[in-house]
């Protein structure tokens, strides 16, 4: 590396809420090609510190940006949101978007770390070097009233009054239509007292080659335009998510009924097309982002995401196109995680009999921001009913909107997610659904397990970069890696980012490991495995087969390094330059 | 597993591009599998101990692109930078390597997803499947082929060949085979309803393929049934277009071209200009090669004709229009529908050739075949001109 830093600022900002101290730290080189930035510096400071509980103000939220951010790299400017999940015990991070990252970045810094615990409570306001805690007579607003009250200025990323009130599945809503929506990462920063941060910077990041930053570009991008999920006339620009809707109810994978059911018989009313015709609506994105997938509608209400879109309508009963609308409206306003929510609502509607109404539905989702009986998540609730096997969720965190019945790497990918039930730590969607970069037999395991490790790694480091995960049905780590020379000078090759990318996931495995975790809590709610999807056209859908998913699981934790019981080695600890911990390795 | 590696080396022979026993094609999850046993599994056992991939493709490619290769690598050096949209987009350029041993692979693999070691053949990895291997493979003997012959174009118009160049020129083309000229007889229209579309779209796509006027995966199909476009999907394989195909309405009442061929766009254009039904896309290789054939010197838009060409050109009347693979400012949905509407078939430049039909395919397979085989008199005409 250089004498100059080109891409990091080569600072971060340690705050604390209890005595109000600020510091800047200054990673060492080394730890920044080690872990990149994003996610995996997230985890490098979380990791001392892993196993605090949500009250307990050593616990950091980490607020982390990469190497690409803020400069030309197209869709580099999404941040990185971690810290220890309320919702399951286990680490969480989240990649959210909007302008955060770019501002932080610009104001000078790699990230922030935030401790201890407000008295009273307080806001964090960043204006390049002039950091201030101050009080606020914010707390208790819904994110848009923040966002209205602060003006579209600075970045802003708030709480509502989910996380206010002790609700688990509660979401840190970032420049009014993004959020970091899963694991509750609200509700750690709401222990914390801190209602909001915003952020302004006005500086430049220092790129090292300008003009093979702009060749990168032009291969990705051209990749891009290659790209018929992407920039094709059906495409995430010109549809947003939504655009899956039709495709996972054609493939009978669209969860129904908690995953009772495959396929929602009003699902072809409901899809993407229908919504673009309902709210007229145009196009957002995030900062540096070309393909725009955000869709926000005429009256200002943000158009649902896939998953929302799903699960508010198949999952729970509902072929309300408004309901879902005003539904989504409500969770961002409130400060909720729309799949935990609608998840959590399907837990409760199989287990009571009870079908939504309009208001029953509303009033539901008021009952969960306001940290009532519902708002602890779908697993405590069923657990409460003695039925734990009716929520739908991994290590706690409740399934997205890919039946596992209809792609099998999706299933492995769900029961192996560091963080729970999430779709996108391998999102083996892309070649099972998708065909990118070729297809795969969506209902084999053969081959999977190691798919599944490589994607992994690969999403740590695009969300290390940090980088959006989309980009990646088209372009591939070969051209990011030529955009992360051209901007840190520092001379890299896929394999060589991918090496990091197994480092990255394999400290978030030691962290759970830490926390408890082992190869029973890899795996999948046992419905998937006794009861059929809804077959037809062609299409049958089985029961997974359980002892083939145990035995790609055990291949995975052979590919990964694991022992037979997915807990971390000391082997493959010292071999990716891990710290060792005698309570997590073996 | 075993039986992916076993099917990709069967289609690297069927389609012509290795000889019978000769690809190795590994594939890993747990444990390491190859399609067959070779004294060179060993040493390329070890590439998957440095690089995160789950499956190899090594093989000495069948004549003439051996000698293409082996030509090309001499000549180049180090890397190889072809200009056809294949390699502009997915391979960026075609890394050499001359020593055959596991490290000398990773190095190379490291950086781009395929590299040719003279007198060895051609290695490719996957991350998912070997058909990831397979395209390039694939895609890599294409560029390779199309670059020779366009080189020994401009290097004859400027007076520059050599007798090295001269004798592995002859070499080589006395080694093509003769070019096809029977017709395949596709299934007939009207197609009245989704199953005769579906199963003429499948007929229409294998031979396509059998006729070599596509390599790898790449090239699409579609037909048009009131409104609605059936479309291969993106990524999909010619010859195996069951249950690879989607029905997209006109009407954008649904999403399901997400899946579809990226020249969605520009089909359904031509579509709307004209009351064709069928729409045939492949990459032959003498129509890529006459589209990048162009006598003009000084151009300032050289090296950028894919996207800025401002010239009319043609072959034998056959429109060629610039244009990227996909949608954006630069892509070929803006130039190629006014083209194909016009004339019923277009080359776009560096890529492949665009051919459109009345009722069934027939008559669009007709066009295709008939395109590539004039441009290949053509090519041999014109070199015979400029070397006398």
């Amino acid at each position: 590396m250089s004498d100059t830093l080109f891409g990091w600022t080569g600072k971060v900002l340690h705050i604390d809420l209890t005595t109000h101290e600020m510091a800047a730290q200054y990673p060492a080189r080394a730890l920044y090609k080690k872990y990149i930035g994003g996610k995996g510096l997230a985890g490098y400071y979380l990791r001392p510190y892993c196993t605090c509980e949500t009250p307990d103000p050593d616990l950091p939220l980490l607020i982390f940006t990469g190497p690409l951010c803020g400069t030309a790299a197209p869709t580099s400017g999404r941040s990185v949101i971690m810290s220890r999940s309320p919702l399951t015990g286990a680490i969480c991070d989240s990649s959210v978007g909007g302008k955060l990252a770019t501002m932080l970045k610009r104001a000078g810094w790699d990230g922030l770390i935030i401790t201890g615990k407000a008295a009273t409570p307080c806001a964090i306001e960043i204006s390049d070097d002039d950091i201030r805690i101050r009080e606020t007579d914010l707390w208790g607003n819904t994110c848009d009233m923040v966002f209205d009250k602060l003006g579209d200025a600075a970045s802003i990323a708030t709480i509502g009054p989910a996380a206010q009130n002790g609700t688990r599945i509660a979401s840190i809503a970032v420049d009014r239509y993004h959020a970091a929506g899963r694991g509750g990462l609200g509700r750690v920063m709401a222990e914390k007292n801190l209602k909001y941060i915003s952020v302004k910077g006005t500086g430049k990041i220092r790129v090292h080659d300008e003009a093979a930053l702009k060749k990168a570009r032009e291969e990705i991008k051209r990749l891009t335009a290659a790209s018929p999920v992407l920039l094709g006339q059906h495409g995430f620009a010109n549809y947003g998510t939504g655009a899956m809707y039709d495709l996972m109810d054609s493939r009978r994978m669209m969860p129904t009924d908690n995953f009772r059911q495959t396929r929602f018989s009003d699902a072809p009313k409901l899809n993407a097309s229908a919504y673009k015709a309902a709210y007229k609506p145009h196009s957002h994105g995030c900062e540096g982002c070309h393909i725009r997938c955000k869709k926000v509608a005429e009256d200002g209400r943000s158009i649902p995401e896939f998953e929302t879109m799903s699960h508010f309508t198949a999952l729970i009963g509902n072929s309300d196109m408004d309901l879902v609308m005003k539904a989504n409206d409500i969770c961002g306003r409130y400060g909720l995680d729309p799949i935990s929510a609608a998840s959590t609502l399907a837990c409760y509607r199989e287990i009571t009999g009870e079908d939504f109404t309009v208001g029953s539905l509303i009033k539901a989702l008021h009952i969960i921001a306001d940290g009532g009986f519902l708002g602890k998540g779908s697993l405590d609730f069923a657990q409460s009913c003695r039925k734990p096997e009716l929520s739908m969720s991994v290590k706690g965190m409740e399934l997205p909107a890919y039946d596992p019945r209809g792609a099998y790497g999706m299933a492995l990918a769900y029961a192996l997610s560091t963080r729970g039930g999430c779709h996108q730590r391998a999102y083996p969607i892309s070649h099972e659904i998708l065909r990118k970069p070729v297809a795969t037999d969506r209902f084999s395991f053969s081959g999977k397990a190691r798919i599944v490790k490589i994607s992994e790694d690969q999403n740590a480091v695009v969300d290390s970069l940090t980088a959006c995960k989309f980009t990646f049905l088209a372009a591939s780590l070969e051209e990011y890696a030529k955009a992360f020379t051209a901007v840190t000078g520092i001379p890299t090759t896929a394999q060589r980012l991918l090496e990091a990318g197994e480092r990255i996931n394999y400290n978030e495995r030691i962290m759970n490991s830490l926390n408890g975790f082992e190869g029973c809590d890899d795996d999948l709610p046992p419905r998937f495995f006794t009861e059929h999807g809804t077959s037809g056209g062609g299409v049958e859908i089985k029961p997974l087969d359980r002892d083939e998913f145990l035995k790609a699981r055990a291949n995975y934790y052979a590919v990964r390094g694991l022992d037979d019981d997915g807990r971390p080695t000391e082997e493959t600890t010292r071999r990716l330059g891990l710290e060792l911990d005698s309570g997590a390795v073996q | 597993m075993k039986n992916l590696c076993e099917k990709y080396a069967g289609k690297l022979i069927r389609q012509g591009l290795c000889a019978e026993g000769e690809p190795l094609i590994a594939g890993l999850d747990a444990e390491l599998i190859w399609n067959r046993e070779d004294d060179r599994n060993a040493e390329l056992a070890k590439v998957f101990d440095g690089l995160s991939i789950n499956s190899l493709v090594c093989a000495r490619p069948a004549e003439p692109y051996a000698t293409i290769i082996d030509f090309l690598a001499e000549r180049y050096g180090d890397v190889i930078r072809p200009e056809d949209t294949e390699t502009r987009t997915f391979l960026h350029d075609i890394r050499i390597t001359h020593e055959f041993s596991a490290n000398a692979i990773i190095n190379a693999l490291s950086k781009r997803k395929a590299v040719i070691i003279p007198g060895q053949g051609i290695v490719s990895y996957g991350t998912v499947s070997p058909e990831q291997g397979f395209v390039f493979y694939s895609s890599t003997i294409f560029a390779c082929f199309v670059l020779f012959f366009s080189d020994y174009m401009t290097a004859a118009r400027r007076g520059e060949l050599d007798d090295h160049y001269r004798e592995t020129f002859k070499t080589v083309v006395g080694q093509l085979a003769e070019p096809k000229t029977t017709l395949p007889d596709l299934i007939h229209g009207p197609l009245d309803n989704e199953d005769e579309v579906l199963a003429a779209m499948a007929v229409a796509g294998r031979a396509v393929v059998e006729y070599g006027l596509v390599d790898s995966f790449f090239g699409n199909i579609s037909y048009r049934l009131n409104d609605t476009v059936y479309i291969s999907q993106t990524g999909s394989s010619l010859d195996e277009l069951e249950g690879c195909i989607d029905p997209c309405r006109m009407d954008g009442s649904t999403t399901h071209g997400l899946t579809a061929s990226s020249e969605l766009s520009a089909h359904e254009d031509v579509y709307r200009r004209t009351d064709d039904l069928c729409i045939l896309h492949g990459h032959p290789k003498f129509s890529v090669i006459m589209s990048m054939d162009c006598p003009k010197k000084n151009c300032e838009n050289r090296g950028q004709c894919h996207i800025k060409c401002t010239e009319c050109r043609t072959v034998e009347g056959i429109p060629i229009v610039p244009g990227e693979v996909g949608t954006g400012p630069t892509g070929l949905c803006n130039t190629l529908p006014p083209a194909v509407a016009t004339s019923g078939v277009a080359i776009v430049h560096g890529h492949g050739l665009f051919t459109s039909g009345k009722v069934d395919f027939n008559g669009a397979f007709k066009r295709l075949l008939e395109t590539e085989n004039m441009c290949r008199k053509l090519y041999f005409e014109r070199l015979a001109e400029l070397t006398g």
